[in-house]
Protein backbone atom coordinates (compact mmCIF):
# COMPACT_ATOMS: atom_id res chain seq x y z
CA UNK A 1 0.00 0.00 0.00
CA UNK A 2 1.37 3.25 -0.97
CA UNK A 3 2.50 5.91 1.58
CA UNK A 4 -0.25 7.21 4.15
CA UNK A 5 -0.86 11.27 3.30
CA UNK A 6 -3.58 12.13 5.44
CA UNK A 7 -2.04 15.51 7.14
CA UNK A 8 0.52 17.28 4.73
CA UNK A 9 1.80 20.41 7.70
CA UNK A 10 2.88 23.68 5.80
CA UNK A 11 6.30 25.04 7.45
CA UNK A 12 7.22 28.97 6.34
CA UNK A 13 10.37 28.20 4.16
CA UNK A 14 12.42 30.58 5.35
CA UNK A 15 12.26 29.86 9.10
CA UNK A 16 15.23 27.24 10.28
CA UNK A 17 13.86 26.54 13.72
CA UNK A 18 10.89 25.17 12.73
CA UNK A 19 12.28 23.41 9.17
CA UNK A 20 14.39 21.88 11.23
CA UNK A 21 11.64 20.19 13.60
CA UNK A 22 8.85 19.93 11.08
CA UNK A 23 8.97 15.78 11.13
CA UNK A 24 8.69 15.79 15.37
CA UNK A 25 4.61 16.61 14.71
CA UNK A 26 4.18 13.73 13.39
CA UNK A 27 2.47 14.89 9.74
CA UNK A 28 2.62 11.88 7.00
CA UNK A 29 3.77 15.14 4.99
CA UNK A 30 5.49 18.22 5.22
CA UNK A 31 5.40 21.40 2.77
CA UNK A 32 7.99 23.49 3.10
CA UNK A 33 6.11 26.97 1.39
CA UNK A 34 8.33 29.27 -0.49
CA UNK A 35 4.68 31.20 -1.36
CA UNK A 36 2.42 32.79 0.85
CA UNK A 37 4.76 32.20 4.05
CA UNK A 38 7.76 34.42 2.26
CA UNK A 39 8.04 37.91 1.87
CA UNK A 40 8.33 39.17 -1.91
CA UNK A 41 12.04 40.28 -0.03
CA UNK A 42 12.84 36.94 1.25
CA UNK A 43 12.18 34.81 -1.73
CA UNK A 44 15.89 34.00 -2.47
CA UNK A 45 16.93 33.55 0.95
CA UNK A 46 14.15 30.50 1.45
CA UNK A 47 14.74 29.01 -1.52
CA UNK A 48 18.44 28.74 -0.51
CA UNK A 49 17.44 27.43 2.49
CA UNK A 50 14.70 24.82 1.75
CA UNK A 51 17.64 23.37 -0.72
CA UNK A 52 19.93 22.76 1.97
CA UNK A 53 17.42 21.68 4.28
CA UNK A 54 16.58 18.84 1.81
CA UNK A 55 19.98 18.00 0.76
CA UNK A 56 21.38 17.61 5.08
CA UNK A 57 18.22 16.74 6.88
CA UNK A 58 16.51 13.24 7.44
CA UNK A 59 13.15 13.84 7.67
CA UNK A 60 12.69 10.27 7.90
CA UNK A 61 9.63 8.71 6.41
CA UNK A 62 7.88 11.91 6.12
CA UNK A 63 7.04 13.01 2.86
CA UNK A 64 8.71 16.03 1.80
CA UNK A 65 7.01 18.55 -0.41
CA UNK A 66 7.62 22.31 -1.68
CA UNK A 67 4.94 24.66 -2.49
CA UNK A 68 6.68 26.48 -5.10
CA UNK A 69 5.72 30.01 -6.13
CA UNK A 70 3.02 30.46 -9.59
CA UNK A 71 4.76 30.05 -12.35
CA UNK A 72 3.59 32.61 -14.25
CA UNK A 73 6.35 34.49 -11.88
CA UNK A 74 10.04 34.85 -12.06
CA UNK A 75 10.39 33.06 -8.40
CA UNK A 76 8.17 30.81 -9.56
CA UNK A 77 10.79 29.68 -12.45
CA UNK A 78 13.98 30.12 -10.24
CA UNK A 79 12.27 27.61 -7.47
CA UNK A 80 11.13 24.74 -9.65
CA UNK A 81 15.19 24.88 -10.97
CA UNK A 82 16.90 24.85 -7.67
CA UNK A 83 13.90 22.06 -6.39
CA UNK A 84 14.66 19.69 -8.83
CA UNK A 85 18.20 19.22 -8.01
CA UNK A 86 17.85 19.84 -4.03
CA UNK A 87 15.50 16.64 -4.69
CA UNK A 88 12.30 16.84 -2.62
CA UNK A 89 9.51 14.09 -2.96
CA UNK A 90 6.89 16.26 -4.63
CA UNK A 91 6.20 19.89 -5.51
CA UNK A 92 3.37 21.52 -4.74
CA UNK A 93 2.22 23.56 -7.57
CA UNK A 94 -0.12 26.96 -6.83
CA UNK A 95 -2.73 28.70 -9.23
CA UNK A 96 -2.85 25.30 -11.28
CA UNK A 97 -3.87 24.62 -14.76
CA UNK A 98 -4.05 21.91 -16.99
CA UNK A 99 -1.44 24.38 -19.17
CA UNK A 100 0.99 25.48 -16.38
CA UNK A 101 1.13 21.77 -15.58
CA UNK A 102 2.23 20.75 -19.08
CA UNK A 103 4.68 23.16 -19.32
CA UNK A 104 6.50 22.32 -15.99
CA UNK A 105 6.42 18.58 -16.42
CA UNK A 106 8.59 19.32 -19.59
CA UNK A 107 10.62 21.89 -17.75
CA UNK A 108 11.39 19.46 -14.83
CA UNK A 109 11.73 16.57 -17.63
CA UNK A 110 14.63 18.76 -19.20
CA UNK A 111 16.27 19.39 -15.87
CA UNK A 112 15.97 15.65 -14.73
CA UNK A 113 17.59 14.69 -18.09
CA UNK A 114 20.37 16.92 -17.62
CA UNK A 115 21.16 16.09 -13.86
CA UNK A 116 21.17 12.43 -15.07
CA UNK A 117 21.61 9.59 -12.38
CA UNK A 118 19.36 7.15 -10.96
CA UNK A 119 16.50 10.00 -9.40
CA UNK A 120 13.04 9.33 -8.63
CA UNK A 121 10.75 11.43 -10.71
CA UNK A 122 9.79 14.59 -8.97
CA UNK A 123 5.93 14.31 -8.52
CA UNK A 124 3.37 16.76 -8.98
CA UNK A 125 0.73 17.94 -6.34
CA UNK A 126 -1.28 20.61 -8.12
CA UNK A 127 -3.25 23.21 -5.72
CA UNK A 128 -7.00 23.63 -7.14
CA UNK A 129 -7.56 27.37 -6.03
CA UNK A 130 -9.52 28.95 -8.98
CA UNK A 131 -13.01 28.27 -10.59
CA UNK A 132 -11.23 27.69 -14.14
CA UNK A 133 -8.90 24.82 -12.21
CA UNK A 134 -12.20 23.38 -10.33
CA UNK A 135 -14.20 23.45 -14.05
CA UNK A 136 -10.82 21.71 -16.03
CA UNK A 137 -10.09 19.04 -12.60
CA UNK A 138 -10.12 16.03 -15.20
CA UNK A 139 -8.18 17.39 -17.73
CA UNK A 140 -5.51 18.81 -15.38
CA UNK A 141 -4.77 15.82 -13.09
CA UNK A 142 -4.16 14.03 -16.61
CA UNK A 143 -2.06 17.00 -17.45
CA UNK A 144 0.95 15.42 -16.07
CA UNK A 145 1.88 11.26 -14.76
CA UNK A 146 3.74 13.13 -12.20
CA UNK A 147 0.71 14.21 -9.89
CA UNK A 148 0.14 12.46 -7.16
CA UNK A 149 -2.34 14.33 -5.20
CA UNK A 150 -4.43 17.44 -5.60
CA UNK A 151 -4.99 20.30 -3.22
CA UNK A 152 -8.03 22.17 -2.99
CA UNK A 153 -6.97 25.79 -1.71
CA UNK A 154 -10.56 27.04 -0.38
CA UNK A 155 -9.13 30.61 0.51
CA UNK A 156 -8.04 31.61 -3.18
CA UNK A 157 -10.73 29.40 -4.64
CA UNK A 158 -13.43 32.12 -2.94
CA UNK A 159 -11.66 34.74 -3.44
CA UNK A 160 -12.06 34.11 -7.20
CA UNK A 161 -15.24 33.49 -6.77
CA UNK A 162 -15.85 37.04 -4.58
CA UNK A 163 -17.58 35.11 -2.00
CA UNK A 164 -16.96 34.87 1.86
CA UNK A 165 -14.79 31.76 3.13
CA UNK A 166 -17.26 30.25 6.29
CA UNK A 167 -16.31 27.96 8.76
CA UNK A 168 -19.09 26.03 8.28
CA UNK A 169 -17.32 25.53 4.70
CA UNK A 170 -21.11 25.24 2.79
CA UNK A 171 -19.74 27.42 0.18
CA UNK A 172 -17.04 24.47 -0.80
CA UNK A 173 -19.42 21.67 -0.86
CA UNK A 174 -19.67 21.92 -4.71
CA UNK A 175 -16.07 22.57 -4.94
CA UNK A 176 -15.10 19.54 -2.49
CA UNK A 177 -17.34 16.95 -4.45
CA UNK A 178 -15.78 17.89 -7.76
CA UNK A 179 -12.31 17.68 -6.38
CA UNK A 180 -12.70 14.25 -4.76
CA UNK A 181 -14.70 12.99 -7.32
CA UNK A 182 -12.07 13.52 -9.78
CA UNK A 183 -8.74 12.90 -7.83
CA UNK A 184 -10.79 9.31 -7.02
CA UNK A 185 -11.31 8.56 -10.48
CA UNK A 186 -7.96 9.31 -11.45
CA UNK A 187 -6.48 7.11 -8.70
CA UNK A 188 -4.53 10.34 -6.78
CA UNK A 189 -5.12 11.82 -3.34
CA UNK A 190 -7.47 14.61 -2.47
CA UNK A 191 -6.02 16.54 0.12
CA UNK A 192 -8.62 19.29 1.64
CA UNK A 193 -8.18 22.83 2.17
CA UNK A 194 -6.32 23.80 6.11
CA UNK A 195 -8.79 25.10 8.56
CA UNK A 196 -7.81 28.62 9.05
CA UNK A 197 -9.01 28.90 13.20
CA UNK A 198 -5.51 27.24 14.73
CA UNK A 199 -7.58 27.50 18.72
CA UNK A 200 -11.07 25.27 17.22
CA UNK A 201 -10.28 22.10 17.09
CA UNK A 202 -14.00 20.87 17.34
CA UNK A 203 -14.36 23.16 14.41
CA UNK A 204 -11.46 22.00 12.29
CA UNK A 205 -12.97 17.96 13.39
CA UNK A 206 -16.00 18.48 11.47
CA UNK A 207 -14.29 20.29 8.54
CA UNK A 208 -12.18 17.34 8.49
CA UNK A 209 -15.10 15.38 8.44
CA UNK A 210 -17.09 17.17 5.75
CA UNK A 211 -14.19 16.58 3.88
CA UNK A 212 -13.72 12.75 4.65
CA UNK A 213 -17.70 12.51 4.02
CA UNK A 214 -17.12 13.43 0.69
CA UNK A 215 -13.91 11.93 -0.65
CA UNK A 216 -11.32 13.37 0.68
CA UNK A 217 -8.23 11.21 1.65
CA UNK A 218 -6.35 13.71 3.86
CA UNK A 219 -6.15 17.64 4.95
CA UNK A 220 -3.99 20.31 4.65
CA UNK A 221 -2.92 21.85 8.46
CA UNK A 222 -1.03 25.31 9.29
CA UNK A 223 -0.16 24.59 12.93
CA UNK A 224 1.17 20.96 14.28
CA UNK A 225 -1.93 21.11 16.63
CA UNK A 226 -3.92 20.26 13.67
CA UNK A 227 -2.35 17.13 12.73
CA UNK A 228 -3.71 15.01 15.68
CA UNK A 229 -7.48 15.67 14.94
CA UNK A 230 -6.75 15.18 11.25
CA UNK A 231 -5.60 11.83 11.98
CA UNK A 232 -8.04 11.28 14.57
CA UNK A 233 -10.85 11.84 11.89
CA UNK A 234 -9.21 9.90 9.13
CA UNK A 235 -8.67 6.78 11.15
CA UNK A 236 -11.27 4.00 11.08
CA UNK A 237 -13.51 3.89 14.49
CA UNK A 238 -13.18 0.44 16.29
CA UNK A 239 -16.88 -0.01 15.22
CA UNK A 240 -15.87 0.49 11.53
CA UNK A 241 -12.55 -1.79 12.08
CA UNK A 242 -15.05 -4.37 13.88
CA UNK A 243 -17.32 -4.70 11.24
CA UNK A 244 -14.44 -4.57 8.27
CA UNK A 245 -13.41 -7.55 10.65
CA UNK A 246 -16.59 -9.21 10.05
CA UNK A 247 -17.48 -8.82 6.73
CA UNK A 248 -14.17 -10.32 5.25
CA UNK A 249 -14.34 -13.26 8.02
CA UNK A 250 -17.58 -13.96 6.63
CA UNK A 251 -16.49 -13.57 3.35
CA UNK A 252 -13.38 -16.72 3.61
CA UNK A 253 -16.17 -18.87 5.21
CA UNK A 254 -18.09 -18.32 2.01
CA UNK A 255 -15.54 -19.10 -0.17
CA UNK A 256 -14.32 -22.48 2.20
CA UNK A 257 -17.85 -23.68 2.18
CA UNK A 258 -18.07 -22.79 -2.05
CA UNK A 259 -20.63 -20.02 -1.03
CA UNK A 260 -21.24 -17.79 -4.05
CA UNK A 261 -23.21 -15.22 -1.25
CA UNK A 262 -22.05 -13.45 1.67
CA UNK A 263 -23.95 -12.47 4.91
CA UNK A 264 -23.19 -10.30 8.03
CA UNK A 265 -26.14 -9.90 10.92
CA UNK A 266 -28.43 -11.18 8.37
CA UNK A 267 -27.54 -8.39 5.45
CA UNK A 268 -26.46 -9.53 2.25
CA UNK A 269 -22.62 -8.58 1.65
CA UNK A 270 -21.33 -8.11 -2.24
CA UNK A 271 -18.30 -6.85 -4.30
CA UNK A 272 -18.03 -3.11 -3.28
CA UNK A 273 -19.05 -3.87 0.51
CA UNK A 274 -15.91 -6.36 0.65
CA UNK A 275 -13.31 -4.36 -1.25
CA UNK A 276 -14.37 -1.16 0.55
CA UNK A 277 -13.83 -3.78 3.95
CA UNK A 278 -10.39 -4.78 2.67
CA UNK A 279 -9.30 -1.08 1.67
CA UNK A 280 -10.43 -0.07 5.28
CA UNK A 281 -8.39 -2.70 7.20
CA UNK A 282 -5.36 -2.05 4.93
CA UNK A 283 -5.74 1.75 5.97
CA UNK A 284 -6.01 0.80 9.31
CA UNK A 285 -2.83 -1.51 9.65
CA UNK A 286 -0.88 1.27 7.88
CA UNK A 287 -2.16 4.03 10.72
CA UNK A 288 -1.23 1.58 13.38
CA UNK A 289 -4.36 1.26 14.19
CA UNK A 290 -5.20 -2.87 13.84
CA UNK A 291 -3.78 -5.77 12.65
CA UNK A 292 -4.84 -7.38 9.92
CA UNK A 293 -3.65 -11.21 11.21
CA UNK A 294 -6.21 -10.80 14.21
CA UNK A 295 -8.76 -13.28 14.53
CA UNK A 296 -9.91 -12.53 10.60
CA UNK A 297 -8.65 -15.88 9.58
CA UNK A 298 -10.44 -17.81 11.69
CA UNK A 299 -13.57 -18.75 12.93
CA UNK A 300 -16.52 -16.11 14.38
CA UNK B 1 32.18 36.65 -7.48
CA UNK B 2 32.41 39.85 -7.10
CA UNK B 3 31.01 41.52 -4.10
CA UNK B 4 29.66 45.04 -5.02
CA UNK B 5 27.87 46.09 -2.42
CA UNK B 6 26.78 45.65 1.54
CA UNK B 7 24.39 43.20 1.95
CA UNK B 8 22.62 41.16 4.27
CA UNK B 9 20.54 37.73 5.41
CA UNK B 10 18.99 35.82 7.85
CA UNK B 11 17.41 36.21 11.25
CA UNK B 12 18.60 37.32 14.57
CA UNK B 13 15.53 34.25 15.39
CA UNK B 14 16.78 31.01 17.62
CA UNK B 15 18.05 28.54 15.29
CA UNK B 16 18.98 31.37 12.45
CA UNK B 17 22.05 33.31 12.02
CA UNK B 18 22.45 36.69 10.67
CA UNK B 19 25.07 37.38 8.04
CA UNK B 20 26.00 40.48 6.85
CA UNK B 21 28.63 41.70 4.19
CA UNK B 22 30.72 44.37 2.37
CA UNK B 23 33.25 44.79 -0.29
CA UNK B 24 36.93 44.47 0.89
CA UNK B 25 39.90 45.35 -0.29
CA UNK B 26 41.48 42.77 1.67
CA UNK B 27 42.96 39.65 -0.05
CA UNK B 28 41.93 37.31 2.58
CA UNK B 29 38.08 37.08 3.88
CA UNK B 30 37.63 38.80 7.14
CA UNK B 31 35.27 36.94 9.42
CA UNK B 32 33.81 37.70 12.64
CA UNK B 33 31.86 35.68 14.20
CA UNK B 34 29.89 35.86 17.33
CA UNK B 35 28.24 32.73 18.96
CA UNK B 36 27.23 31.70 22.59
CA UNK B 37 29.03 28.41 21.60
CA UNK B 38 32.40 30.20 19.93
CA UNK B 39 33.97 28.32 22.07
CA UNK B 40 32.74 24.53 21.55
CA UNK B 41 31.79 25.27 17.50
CA UNK B 42 33.82 28.20 16.72
CA UNK B 43 35.81 26.01 14.51
CA UNK B 44 33.04 24.24 12.64
CA UNK B 45 31.49 27.31 12.13
CA UNK B 46 33.73 28.97 10.71
CA UNK B 47 35.03 26.51 8.23
CA UNK B 48 31.19 26.34 6.65
CA UNK B 49 31.62 29.64 6.08
CA UNK B 50 35.05 28.94 4.50
CA UNK B 51 33.71 26.21 2.17
CA UNK B 52 30.84 28.29 1.23
CA UNK B 53 33.09 31.22 0.49
CA UNK B 54 35.31 29.27 -1.72
CA UNK B 55 32.08 27.55 -3.33
CA UNK B 56 30.88 30.78 -4.22
CA UNK B 57 34.53 31.91 -5.18
CA UNK B 58 34.68 34.97 -3.34
CA UNK B 59 37.73 37.17 -2.40
CA UNK B 60 37.27 40.43 -1.02
CA UNK B 61 34.83 40.59 1.72
CA UNK B 62 34.18 41.48 4.95
CA UNK B 63 31.93 39.69 6.59
CA UNK B 64 30.08 39.48 10.29
CA UNK B 65 28.07 36.31 11.34
CA UNK B 66 25.67 36.60 14.16
CA UNK B 67 24.90 33.03 14.92
CA UNK B 68 21.99 32.13 17.58
CA UNK B 69 22.07 28.47 17.36
CA UNK B 70 22.31 27.48 13.71
CA UNK B 71 22.84 24.33 12.14
CA UNK B 72 25.48 24.05 9.74
CA UNK B 73 22.65 23.86 6.82
CA UNK B 74 21.02 27.30 7.82
CA UNK B 75 24.86 28.78 7.97
CA UNK B 76 25.48 27.96 4.64
CA UNK B 77 22.36 29.16 3.55
CA UNK B 78 22.29 32.72 4.74
CA UNK B 79 25.90 32.74 3.86
CA UNK B 80 25.20 31.76 0.40
CA UNK B 81 22.00 34.43 0.24
CA UNK B 82 24.07 37.41 1.77
CA UNK B 83 26.87 36.85 -1.12
CA UNK B 84 24.21 36.34 -4.07
CA UNK B 85 22.82 39.79 -2.72
CA UNK B 86 26.31 41.18 -2.60
CA UNK B 87 27.27 40.59 -5.91
CA UNK B 88 23.60 41.72 -7.63
CA UNK B 89 24.36 44.43 -9.86
CA UNK B 90 22.58 47.55 -8.48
Amino acid sequence: MKGLRRSMLFVPGNHPGMIQNADIYGSDSIIFDLEDAVSLQEKDSARLLVKHALRKIDFGETERVVRINPLDTGCGTQDLKMMVAAGPDALMIPKATARRLIEADLMVGEIEAALGGNRQPLAFIPIIESAVAVEEINELLKASSRIVAALLGGEDLTADLGIQRTKAGDELLYARSRVAMACCACGVDAIDTPYADTMDDEGLAKDTAKGKTVGFTGKAAIHPLQIEVIHRVYAPSEAEIHEARQIIRAMKQAEREGKGAVAVDGRMVDAPIILRAEKLLQQAKAMGVHDMTDNVNGGA
Amino acid sequence: MEIRKPAQAGTMESGDVYVTVEPSTAEEPEITLESLVLEQYGHQILQTIRETLEICRVTGVKMTVRDRGALEYAIRSRVETALLRAGEEE
